[in-house]
């Protein structure tokens, strides 16, 4: 890696600082993305600001119908986490079957959704519960937050501080993995909302990044049931194919991901 | 036996340094005024280098010096070799490009080295190299063998015209034409045998240490065989005469093939350590291994099978096309020929083969020897063309097989192969039975009621190891013999060190080794130590492949403790005043059958030393050693049987039982015989469901790292249930055969067929992943 | 370059390195603690796992810089001066270890197993585990085999404390 300058924050507003006067900085949680991408020298930050050691973006809090999640909390942190398996245990489910345990020690959700991997799990979990991303300076719901591939709605030293997810009726993740590097091949992360209504999202499957799954969402809310989804055909138009998925085999994926998805929601 | 003898599953003497970190391995080493190199490689699988431009780079600080291929070329460091002719069918030699350690002119692969960064640290080294400037024309490249053979495909080396290295041929042509004419039924198959990348854990390194005043190189390096590199490097690449050059392998983190061979980084790195004055150290990255260790297999080949109305073979044709990238490494041409087509028979009755070998250049990374060298791609297909025979006759596969063994040894194949002994029955029924053969097709339906696809499939493998005996390698054109060397040393106090040419990474020689010496003198292992991979202790060796330690390296052991045993049962007989006829050896002791006279090992250790009181005309001392060569290969031989599960709607397969019985002889550690199993049986399945090098039309590596080439991890594979036959190996006295590669060989065969078995569709190639078995089910594949 | 000051395998450390520095290099190049290895560049292979504050983690993914202050554990600092740690005692009695690469971060991940299920493991836990582990002799068999022994042995050497 290029060499850099490391700063460790002790609060949001002094990353902010630390980050206004690198020329090229980048913060770093668990470091889980950004360092693999330093190493390969395609990544060169002036500074490095490591917000992953400030309290405040640490913790997970339920209240009433809304689960916050900070983004400096480690995956493991997530996974064990009580009020996250009461209230959305296919968030548990998610980070249990995201990375190995040791990148489950340091890898957080905040660095997660900042990068937007098109083979990431959480920008699915994100997209299908209707989550909402808080900054240092703003909300920014899931749909608009995710742009495309590795691309977000973030600005320049814009700090994800939280990520607050509304309860759902139902939840359930399932995931194939791809088989060399253990991100998903295809992820579906299916939700029933309180309100009735059904949000699906695929990962792993799409050339733009993470995607909704529209044929899925009408026959589940029509019918929320795996054998519901029996007929239901996806497009492989405008998805990933490569020597561990063709197109049409990522497209049904999605569907059989789907399927399990909602068994496991029960 | 004894507790620490042989046959005793003894825990490994070498553990304890690898369980507390205190391993040795070559990037662990720091010498003086060291210095790192980092190398600039091609990212143009074929283009001309028009121009190399340092100077900015060599202005960095920190920075030692760049050094280019042109330089390496004019200081007349050789270019690599290939150590083993073969001659086409039309009698003309291989054709053999020159592969210069760093490419002066044209580079041919993705990866290939144009020039070396020295410098103070590993990171200035690498942040120069980033300044080094090289101007490259790109030339049309291919990167698969039928593009490869078309008329006005881009073309890799003048010396081989169509981009052809040889087209060889073994057995007789005529015999098999004539088996097929009267063929009752004739099976055939096209399949290919995937690239495969070896990864050891431990990327390839090393250090050279130029010392000017005593004009000497010393390099550590990561190889299975130091004395080979040793030889190799003196002889054919001027580094400098053998006396002025040592190699030392220390801790070797696992090898499985590519670190036999001697690879550019090393010659660079002794080359720029006397252009430099100072230690230059490389340590490979994961990259750097997918790029530039010698890959594995890569055939693609059609075999057709002729039997008879009874079922019983009567001829096999095989033509196979052999990819060796885009040099011959060093042994890379006997991997597809004498390694290969010589196991077409395995472990059948085949009166007659003919095979053809085309050997191919393309603009990928070198192939040569990876775990099974040529035995893989043998037992593969062979297995594969049975099972699909069985299928089309409707036989039980292992019926078909049973009807068509060799019963009868010794045997002679028609492909050079005479099998010393077997027992095919045996490690067939002794497989069956711990799989619950006869009750699958139960377990089958009851997988069906549960939406499950069941299969099960065999693999019935033979291979020949234990390399090789020498002059019948030299008679096939290998540039080596292929004997192996030991000495014993009993010191004075009668602690006892075994030097063996054998080299151990992995393998647990430390171990295995000392229990041979445990087992003659009766002495506990704790007072033997092995030494190995240091050409200035041990003088002389071939090194660990080819599942050739046991069998040769141990015998070679035995040959030197037997004048050992020899010289001491004299010096104790006259001690004791007896008849040396009359002395045995028991726990350490020398005694005077059915007496209660005797002498300890350590007091005839110190008589020999001391000298006072020696049979006359006796030297002093208690040193012997003694080289062996084999007299015949060994031929383990086993069947492994895998039964498994399809999930239809996504193609991926879970294991429900795999199991192994095999022959390898007399075992020496159980428990390291059956690790050395495990080992292969991963890298076999490894083959069958996960691993495929790969790359794209342009010769660009499509997997170049662990993100994109699917290593086995812990939860792909399952538990195995091993047992052994034994039919002792009459080649060798210990009675043992090799056991290093049988895993990998007879592995992927039993999966592939079971995966088949299965979904009913017999058109599948490895890896076999969820993609294509998916597609395979539904029928479009 | 930065100063950075840590605990590693108990005792107080400080070294000047340059800010890119990664931890396993810190460990292996500055404290010379060799045991702790690298075996590829795309955080996967788990050679290099270690313990920052009881946690495994991989070395080879952390700055120097992020484990100031921290509590580190390496391969060499598990043994209670002769006598092995249980992981270590059950990889070489289970024979877990062939060409010894791969097994510090092995058996570093292991503890940190055990260390979180207790001792209620079983083969397909084990297996899903050592996900982040990878080994290109051992087929994984014995290290299972390994890593179940020693989930029973750390049972008992805990309850005896």
């Amino acid at each position: 890696m290029y060499e850099t300058t490391y700063h460790r924050a002790s609060s949001v507003d002094e990353a902010a600082a630390l980050f206004s006067k690198g020329s090229e900085a980048k913060f770093l949680a668990g470091g889980h993305t950004l360092i693999p991408v330093m190493k390969q020298r395609l990544a060169s930050p002036s500074d490095v600001i490591d917000i992953g050691k400030i309290k405040d973006l640490i913790g997970v809090q339920l209240s009433g119908d809304t689960l916050v999640i900070k983004a400096a909390t480690t995956y493991y942190d997530i996974m064990t986490n009580a009020d996250v398996k009461k209230a959305i245990p296919a968030i548990a489910h998610l980070t249990s079957v995201l990375g190995d345990p040791a990148v489950r020690s340091r890898g957080t959700i905040g660095g997660s959704i900042a990068n937007n991997d098109p083979a990431a799990d959480f920008p699915a979990a994100l997209i299908s519960l209707g989550a909402t991303v808080k900054t240092n300076k703003r909300s920014i719901s899931a749909d608009d937050f995710f742009k495309g591939l590795f691309t977000t709605a973030l600005e320049d030293g814009e700090i994800i501080t939280e990520v607050a997810f509304p309860v759902p009726e139902k939840a359930g993740y399932a995931k194939m993995r791809h088989p060399a590097s253990r991100f998903a091949l295809t992820g579906v992360f299916v939700t029933k909302t309180k309100a009735g209504d059904v949000r699906v999202a695929a990962t792993g499957a799409s050339q733009s990044g993470v995607m909704r799954v529209p044929a899925i969402e009408a026959a589940l809310k029509a019918n929320w049931s795996a054998s519901a989804l029996d007929g239901v055909s996806v497009s492989a138009s405008g998805l990933l194919s490569d020597i561990h998925g063709s197109a049409d085999y990522r497209a049904n994926l999605v569907k059989v991901m789907a399927q399990r998805a909602v068994q496991a929601a029960g | 036996m004894g507790m620490e003898g042989i046959g005793a599953s003894v825990v490994r003497k070498e553990d304890k340094r690898f369980i507390t970190g205190k391993g040795r391995y070559v990037d662990d080493i720091k010498l003086l005024g060291m210095t790192y190199a980092h190398f600039i490689r091609s990212p143009h699988a074929h283009a001309k280098v028009k121009s190399i431009d340092s100077s900015a780079a060599e202005a960095m600080p920190g920075v030692v010096a760049v050094l280019t291929g042109k330089q390496i070329v004019d200081d007349k460091v050789g270019n690599l070799i290939c150590g083993w002719a073969i001659t086409s069918k039309d009698g003309s030699p291989m054709k053999m490009g020159a592969w210069p350690a760093m490419a002066p002119e044209t580079v041919r692969f993705v990866g290939q080295a144009v020039a070396v960064v020295i410098a103070d640290s590993k990171n200035l080294a690498r942040d120069a190299a980033e300044a080094v400037v090289v101007e490259y024309e790109e030339l049309p490249a291919v990167a698969d063998m039928p593009s490869a053979l078309k008329p006005g495909a881009p073309q890799l080396h003048p010396e081989a015209p169509g981009n052809v290295v040889y087209d060889w041929h073994i057995g007789d042509e005529a015999a098999v034409g004539a088996a097929f004419s009267k063929a009752a039924h004739v099976v055939s198959l096209e399949l290919t045998n995937n690239r495969l990348a070896p990864n050891a854990m431990e990327p390839r390194a090393a250090i050279a240490d130029y010392d000017a005043a005593e004009e000497h190189f010393t390099l550590y390096t990561t190889s299975q065989n130091p004395h080979v590199a040793r030889l190799v490097l003196s002889a054919f690449y001027n580094i400098a005469p053998e006396h002025k050059l040592r190699v030392i392998a220390p801790d070797v983190g696992g090898g499985f093939g590519s670190k036999i061979f001697i690879y550019p980084e090393e010659m660079v790195a002794l080359w720029a350590s006397k252009k430099v004055g100072r230690p230059v150290k490389w340590t490979g990255d994961r990259t750097e291994a997918f790029l530039t260790d010698a890959h594995g297999r890569d055939h693609i080949s059609k075999a057709e099978m002729a039997f008879d109305a009874d079922h019983k073979m009567l001829g096999l044709r095989v033509k196979t096309h052999a990819n060796f990238g885009a040099y011959m490494s060093l042994f890379s041409s006997s991997v597809p020929t004498y390694l290969y087509a010589t196991l077409l028979s395995g472990q059948y009755n085949i009166p007659a083969i003919y095979a053809e070998v085309m050997g191919v250049y393309t603009n990928t990374t070198p192939v040569d020897a990876y775990r099974g060298a040529g035995r893989p791609e043998a037992s593969y297909l062979l297995e594969r063309l049975v099972e699909t025979a069985a299928r089309q006759f409707k036989m039980d596969p292992a019926e078909l097989r049973r009807k068509n063994f060799i019963t009868q040894f010794p045997h002679q194949t028609p492909v050079i192969m005479a099998y010393d002994t077997g027992d095919f029955n045996a490690s067939l029924d002794a497989a069956m039975k711990a799989i619950d053969y006869a009750g699958f097709p139960a377990r089958k339906e009851a997988a069906k009621a549960q939406g499950k696809l069941r299969g099960i499939g065999l693999s019935c493998y033979i291979e020949a190891c234990g390399i090789a005996p020498s002059k019948a390698v030299g008679s096939l054109g290998a540039g080596v013999g292929l004997w192996e060397s030991a000495e014993i040393r009993v010191n004075p106090v009668g602690t006892i060190e075994v030097l063996t040419g054998s080299h151990s990474h992995g393998q647990g020689h430390e171990t295995t080794f000392c229990q041979l010496i445990a087992d003659r003198l009766g002495v506990p292992i704790s007072q033997v130590s092995i030494v190995h991979g240091d050409t200035d202790k041990v003088q002389f060796g071939m090194g660990t492949y080819g599942s050739r330690s046991a069998a040769v390296g141990l015998t070679a052991i035995l040959k030197a403790m037997e004048k050992v045993e020899a010289k001491a049962k004299k010096i104790a007989a006259h001690a004791l005043e007896a008849s040396e006829g009359d002395i045995v050896i028991e726990n350490g002791e020398f005694k005077v059958t059915g007496t209660d006279k005797s002498i300890a090992l350590p007091m005839v250790a110190l008589a020999a030393y001391t000298a006072h009181n020696l049979p006359d005309g006796m030297e002093p001392g208690l040193k012997e050693s003694a080289f062996y060569d084999p007299t015949n290969f060994t031929f383990p031989a086993g069947t492994y049987i895998c039964e498994l599960e399809v999930d239809q709607a996504t193609g991926k397969t879970s294991f429900v039982n795999f199991v192994a019985a095999d022959d390898f002889g007399r075992l020496i550690n159980p428990m390291i015989v059956e690790g050395q199993v495990h080992g292969g049986l991963v890298q076999g399945i490894g083959q069958a469901l996960l691993e495929h090098a790969v790359y794209d039309g342009n010769g660009q590596p499509v997997t170049a790292s662990f993100m994109d080439y699917a290593m086995p991890r812990a939860d792909d594979v399952p538990s195995f249930k091993l047992s052994h036959t034994t039919t002792l190996c009459p080649g060798n006295p210990l009675g043992v055969k090799g056991c290093g590669e049988a895993g990998a060989i007879g592995a992927s065969a039993a999966v592939i067929n079971a995966i088949t078995d299965a979904i009913g569709n017999n058109k599948l190639e490895m890896p076999a992943t969820p993609d294509r078995v998916w597609h395979a089910i539904h029928g479009n594949a | 370059m930065s100063t950075v000051k840590l605990t590693v395998n108990g005792k107080a450390v400080s070294a000047e390195v340059e800010d890119r520095t990664l931890l396993v290099h810190l460990l292996r190049d500055h404290l010379n603690l060799t045991g702790t290895h690298v075996g590829c560049d795309t955080s996967q292979c788990g050679a290099c796992v270690v313990h920052i504050d009881g946690r495994a983690v991989k070395s080879c993914t952390v700055l120097a810089g992020q484990a100031a202050g921290a509590n580190v554990t390496t391969i060499e600092g598990i043994a209670r001066g002769d006598e092995l740690h249980p992981m270590q005692a059950a990889f070489r009695d289970n024979h877990g270890l062939q060409c010894g690469y791969c097994t510090p971060g092995m058996i570093m991940s292991a503890i940190d197993i055990v260390h979180r299920h207790g001792g209620e493991l079983d083969e397909a836990t084990v297996r899903e585990e050592l996900e982040g582990n990878i080994c290109r002799c051992t087929g994984y068999h014995n290290i299972v085999k390994a890593v179940l022994d020693a989930a029973g042995r750390m049972k008992v050497a805990q309850a005896a404390e």
